[in-house]
């Protein structure tokens, strides 16, 4: 799977505002809003979602990358966006380093695959230095539209 | 790189588990996964059909993408092998403690 099967251009944000995990959420979770991807009034609903799968275990993965998602009979295909936070933001990470990439996912219940892949995916990326490198030094959406294109087509994505 | 018994004599042990979590190995049981693999001396691999990854990085594991089924072999090598074969063993016989039941933010 590619970034472009499930990352809404639109909701991409290079600067988020917040400065806690619930605000970071909720920030993407509406950017996905604006993006028509997500329906105005299941926001609540899914941000809520968001949080108690965080409850379970936080979905910092280290090296300051974050994968909050949650399954929502909502959507009718996987949907997701990436932002960067240029402060970082502490998100209970399992190696403590405040976050400043987020990949946020949402899927609908009974596609459990497409999400492993989406997850897949990304992990792959992050594992190279220089795509978390320039990823982070970012300046516009637009930026982490290009670094994403790149991805897909030079990367080792199966 | 497939030394069964180095200069120092340490073992590789393997086992062969099965994914049997409905969702796959996602997020939380790759966070599991990587975090006891971590507290165990050895060297921890996860070992698929087309890839062979660090069980103790949880970026490695979820790369495995390992649905429902799937077929892994966890192979470890140090002096502690034996122990740790055991523990992340367990880990998948016990379906890394998820309810089979579908719950909304189970994922």
């Amino acid at each position: 799977m590619k970034f472009s099967d499930f990352v809404a251009v639109d909701a991409i944000r290079s600067d988020v505002e917040a400065d806690t995990k619930q605000g970071v959420i909720r920030e993407m979770a509406e950017a996905l809003v604006e993006a028509g991807k997500i329906a105005p009034g299941e926001l609540e609903g899914i941000v809520k979602a968001i949080m108690k799968r965080e409850d379970l275990g936080s979905t910092g993965i280290g090296r300051g990358v974050a994968v909050p998602h949650t399954k929502h009979p909502s959507v009718d295909r996987l949907v997701g966006t990436v932002a960067v936070s240029r402060k970082g933001i502490d998100f209970e990470s399992l190696d403590g380093e405040p976050v400043h990439l987020f990949f946020l996912l949402v899927s609908p219940p009974d596609r459990p695959g497409d999400h492993l892949r989406a997850l897949e995916n990304i992990s792959r990326q992050l594992r190279d230095d220089g795509f978390c490198r320039r990823l982070k030094a970012s300046a516009t959406p637009a930026d982490i539209e290009h670094l994403l294109e790149e991805a897909d087509s030079h990367g080792i994505v199966t | 790189m497939t030394t069964c018994l180095d200069a120092m004599s340490q073992p590789t042990i393997s086992r062969e588990v099965v994914v049997g979590i409905q969702q796959g190995l996602h997020a939380r049981p790759a966070d599991l996964l990587a975090r006891e693999a971590r507290k165990w001396q050895s060297r921890i691999e996860l070992v698929a059909k087309t890839q062979r990854v660090d069980g103790k990085s949880i970026l490695d594991v979820l790369t495995l993408a390992a649905e429902a089924g799937t077929r892994l072999v966890v192979e470890a090598t140090g002096p502690d092998a034996q122990e740790a074969i055991e523990a992340i063993g367990g880990l998948f016989d016990r379906n890394f403690n998820e309810q089979s039941n579908d719950k909304e933010t189970d994922s």
